[in-house]
């Protein structure tokens, strides 16, 4: 990862956080927004860095993943499913309820995770072709028993939608949440420092253990890792069903952390913008984290941007219309892109299947 | 003297092809023994097989008298193997140590997540070898900026970290310069002394006359005999591998120049970064004549070749082909005028691989009758012109309708000049002909050149081989940071002359260039 391109993520935030300053600083102390911005940007970043994290160890492992988005909303569904099941019908307490939903939002994720290694390693089915099936398979699915099982008269749930068990409660970090105004940065929620958690220990198994070693031999010369003994089919399973995992982790964010409640279509594009997100930070843990977060200060933008509605003048209007901002992520990728921020190099192998 | 490993009765069936029949292989404490045959008589798939990397059919394979069974490299790394590969198995991102390392990490700290990689001892015992041998390797360089010959080095390396004691040598010396192979040589005898047992293929004759101690010849997948250097010599090691006699001398008669068929005039030739690569250039080819052009790789060449087949503009000068400008005209024109071209590399530029041999055959006239009517491609034209080119120009393939990457090289280089040369042509652009091939190939493709040129066909041949330029030329260009510098009788003129011009040494002086030295990048 480059100071360059650091330096740009480092700037487009200041941007966007300098944008909301600009329109409230009438009305609230500069500190205070940059606080409030600072830490909404870190909550919803969380299942675009899990996202990335996914893509991370697929793709160093040479197994491209577009179907982190498929994933991400089935661990929603499935993990949201099981916390209602776990509450309602078999009577449990909310809180273990939505840690057994948060598992099987993991378990959900690491079995397309799965699926995915079967038809892209051992059937050498095209990559891209295989993430679209489960970005396919998921929307369908949990659309399909989304309605069935709750919309649907005569379902187990009667027609309505039954009580979620709420959502994963905040977690302060002592001392440092007890500061004044800066100190709701560190008032997060579980998958939020997990995520972040992740990140550093992505970077530390990538980087310095015997497994990140191996994953990156097989992403970049899986002959050659072959040559000296390394089960080039069974590392690439196993990293694509982690990084499912991560992903299914990442969807549990949507309905057990963020509101308690799924839609169709909940996780809206993340997916994608994960892993723009990766090939953003370079395909390193640090990057594809600081330009999660760049994607989540523009979203971060357009919520805080809702307490100074009255305050924004007109020529600026446009930045409440949520697509406006939406764009922010695709527009940057696009630029990231261009090489100008510096040059994108993925592993050598990303996308080929291992042919003996 | 013990046996350190041997192969028995190993037999291997591809599909199509039996790669490996009933092969019986030994090899010796501290020998270097030689593996010598063409492409595709089975060296490789016997090493592959001692090494792991296929199953034999049948056979057994014994490492010091006991039997073992090999199914992974993991099993014939334990058993002290070690390979390097044709093709470099190292991770260009990777630092020495980390491509040592792999697969046989050291590390420290178990508990966290199975370990942190232990880089300063790995560093600390690669320093240790590669001074034990002599090897010299700096384990904290990045590998993908490190000279072709320093990797091999790694590679030998990386074996012996892995207490190899026989190691296999694949084709080492394939891609080196002369001046590495030395090297190679040099440290190839350093690890005999040291009692470790080299396996050494190649299809080189001299080297294998030189180093070897002991020289297994094979061919389309058997055995021919054992032999050692002392009792044989080129020609007999050249029939044993060839299976008749090979006329590695090439055997022409005295050229009958006609008139002019192509006319260089003053042509400059710039590279992307505007730098000239060629500066003004003149020479002609006559119908009937082979012109070599010799010079250390490059100098221009590739650039100039480039230039005449209409791939890369010029920055000025003319070139008259069949008495027509044809300066700045596209390939398909060129081809179209009578230019037959044999690209330097053929895997990239040659051929299509994943096509099948019949439609290599007709990449560059797919369009005409008999081939396309009307935009319609003719399959049973296509298939009788691949039948009867496989036929004429003994291309060896299962059939017309594989994938040219499944062709040996040799073969890959038959497609190329039976679809260059079935047309009617007028000027043959040969560069680099021969690169890589084995001898029946060398030969063949020799007796095409010299057989078009009998026919009236000019020709241009670029060769770092010395030897090919000086077997076949009729005249010699020797080129020189972009320059002609001399122009000679092929007769009149010695090997060492030669290469004294090529290294900048001609009398009449050394064009003044922008660059003082050679330096790559700049003039290069």
């Amino acid at each position: 990862m480059d100071w360059r391109r650091f330096g740009f993520i480092a700037l487009i935030i200041s941007v966007l956080f300098g944008v909301v300053v600009l329109i409230g600083h009438v009305q609230i102390s500069p500190v205070i927004i940059i606080t409030s911005m600072l830490s909404t940007t870190i909550a919803v970043a969380t299942p675009l860095t899990l996202g990335a994290l996914c893509g991370l160890y697929c793709e160093r492992a040479g197994v491209v993943n577009i179907g982190i988005e498929g994933m991400m909303l089935a661990a929603a569904f499935f993990g949201w499913l099981a916390s209602i099941y776990m509450n309602t019908v078999f009577g449990m307490a909310p809180m273990p309820s939505l840690i057994g939903g948060v598992a099987f939002a993991i378990l959900t994720g690491g079995l397309l995770g799965l699926l995915h290694s079967v038809l892209s390693v051992t059937f050498k089915v095209d990559q891209i072709i295989g993430g679209t099936v489960i970005n396919i398979l998921a929307i369908g699915i949990t659309g399909f028993l989304n309605r069935q099982l709750f919309f649907e008269k005569g379902s187990i749930f009667g027609g309505n939608v039954p009580h979620a068990p709420g959502v994963l409660p905040r977690i302060q970090i002592p001392y440092l949440a007890d500061m004044p105004v800066v100190g709701r940065i560190f008032d997060q929620q579980p998958i939020t420092w997990a995520a972040i958690l992740l990140v550093l220990i992505t970077h530390y198994v990538l980087f310095y253990t015997r497994w990140g070693l191996r994953t990156r031999a097989v992403g970049e010369h899986p002959r050659a890792a072959d040559t000296v003994g390394i089960n080039v089919i069974r590392m690439r399973y196993a990293n694509v069903i982690l990084g499912g995992m991560l992903a299914g982790l990442g969807g549990a964010y949507f309905t057990l952390e963020s509101v308690p409640s799924f839609e169709p279509l909940m996780t809206n594009g993340r997916g994608f913008i994960s892993l723009a997100a990766m090939i953003f930070g370079n395909w390193t843990p640090f990057g594809a984290w600081s330009a999660a977060l760049v994607f989540g200060a523009a979203q971060a933008l357009q919520i805080n941007l809702q307490f100074f509605r009255e305050l924004i003048p007109p020529q600026w209007a446009f930045l409440q219309i949520s697509y406006v901002v939406g764009l922010a992520p695709y527009l940057l990728t696009m630029i990231i892109l261009t090489g100008i921020i510096g040059k994108n190099i993925p592993p050598a192998a990303d996308g080929q299947p291992y042919e003996k | 003297m013990t046996i350190v490993l041997e192969a028995k009765n190993i037999t291997k069936q591809f599909p199509g092809v039996l790669a490996n029949d009933q092969v019986d292989f030994d090899l010796r404490q501290g020998e270097i023994h030689a593996m010598l045959g063409e492409n595709g008589a089975g060296k490789t798939t016997l090493m592959n097989i001692i090494y792991g990397l296929y199953k034999p059919d049948s056979g057994q394979v014994s490492v010091r008298g006991e039997p073992i069974e090999i199914h992974s490299p993991k099993d014939s790394i334990q058993a002290g193997i070690g390979m390097v590969h044709q093709h470099f198995m190292l991770i260009p991102v990777f630092s020495v140590a980390e491509n040592i390392m792999l697969g046989d990490e050291t590390v420290r700290y178990r508990w966290a997540l199975g370990g942190k990689l232990d880089q300063k001892t790995v560093a600390k015992r690669v320093r240790e070898l590669s001074h034990q041998y002599s090897l010299d390797v700096d384990p904290t360089a990045l590998v993908g900026q490190l000279p072709v010959g320093i990797q091999q080095r790694v590679e030998i390396v990386k074996t012996l970290y892995r207490n190899a004691q026989i190691l296999i040598l694949d084709e080492p010396t394939a891609v080196l310069t002369p001046q590495e192979a030395e090297d190679l040589f040099r440290i190839m005898h350093e690890l005999t002394e040291k009692g470790v047992s080299i396996i050494f293929i190649t299809h080189k004759l001299k080297e294998v006359l030189a180093i070897a101690d002991r020289i297994t010849v094979m061919r389309a997948g058997k055995v021919v005999g054992t032999v050692k250097p002392k009792e044989t010599n080129e020609h007999k090691l050249a029939a044993m591998m060839v299976g008749r006699e090979v006329i590695l001398q090439v055997e022409k008669k005295a050229a009958k120049p006609q008139e002019a068929a192509l006319k260089v005039d003053g042509l400059k030739i710039r590279d992307f970064r505007g730098l000239e690569v060629v500066g003004d250039i003149s020479f002609e080819i006559r119908g009937g004549e082979i012109l070599g052009i010799a010079g250390v790789q490059g100098n221009g060449q590739t650039e100039l070749i480039e230039a005449l087949t209409g791939l890369r503009s010029v920055a000025g000068g003319k070139m008259l082909f069949a008495g027509k400008d044809v300066t700045g005209c596209s390939p398909r024109t060129l081809t179209e005028t009578g230019m037959a071209h044999i690209p330097e590399d053929r895997q990239r530029h040659g051929l299509v691989l994943p096509y099948a041999v019949a439609d290599n055959m007709v990449l560059n006239t797919y369009y005409l009758p008999p081939f396309g009517v009307r935009g319609i491609l003719q399959p049973k034209a296509i298939d009788a012109n691949a039948r009867k080119l496989v036929q004429d120009f003994d291309v060896r393939t299962p059939s017309p309708y594989v994938p040219t990457s499944k062709l040996s090289g040799g073969n890959q280089q038959k497609v190329i000049v039976a679809r260059e040369l079935s047309r009617a042509v007028k000027l043959l652009i040969a560069n680099q002909p021969t690169r890589g091939l084995d001898v029946g190939s060398i030969e063949y493709i020799h007796k095409e050149i010299v057989l078009m040129r009998d026919l009236g066909v000019a020709v241009l041949l670029v060769s770092a081989e010395l030897d090919e330029i000086t077997a076949l030329s009729d005249r010699i260009a020797v080129m020189y940071r972009g320059q002609i510098v001399a122009t000679v009788e092929a007769k009149k003129v010695t090997r060492e002359q030669l290469g004294l011009w090529m290294a900048g040494g001609h009398p009449e002086g050394v064009p003044s260039r922008r660059c003082p030295e050679p330096v790559e990048g700049c003039c290069a």
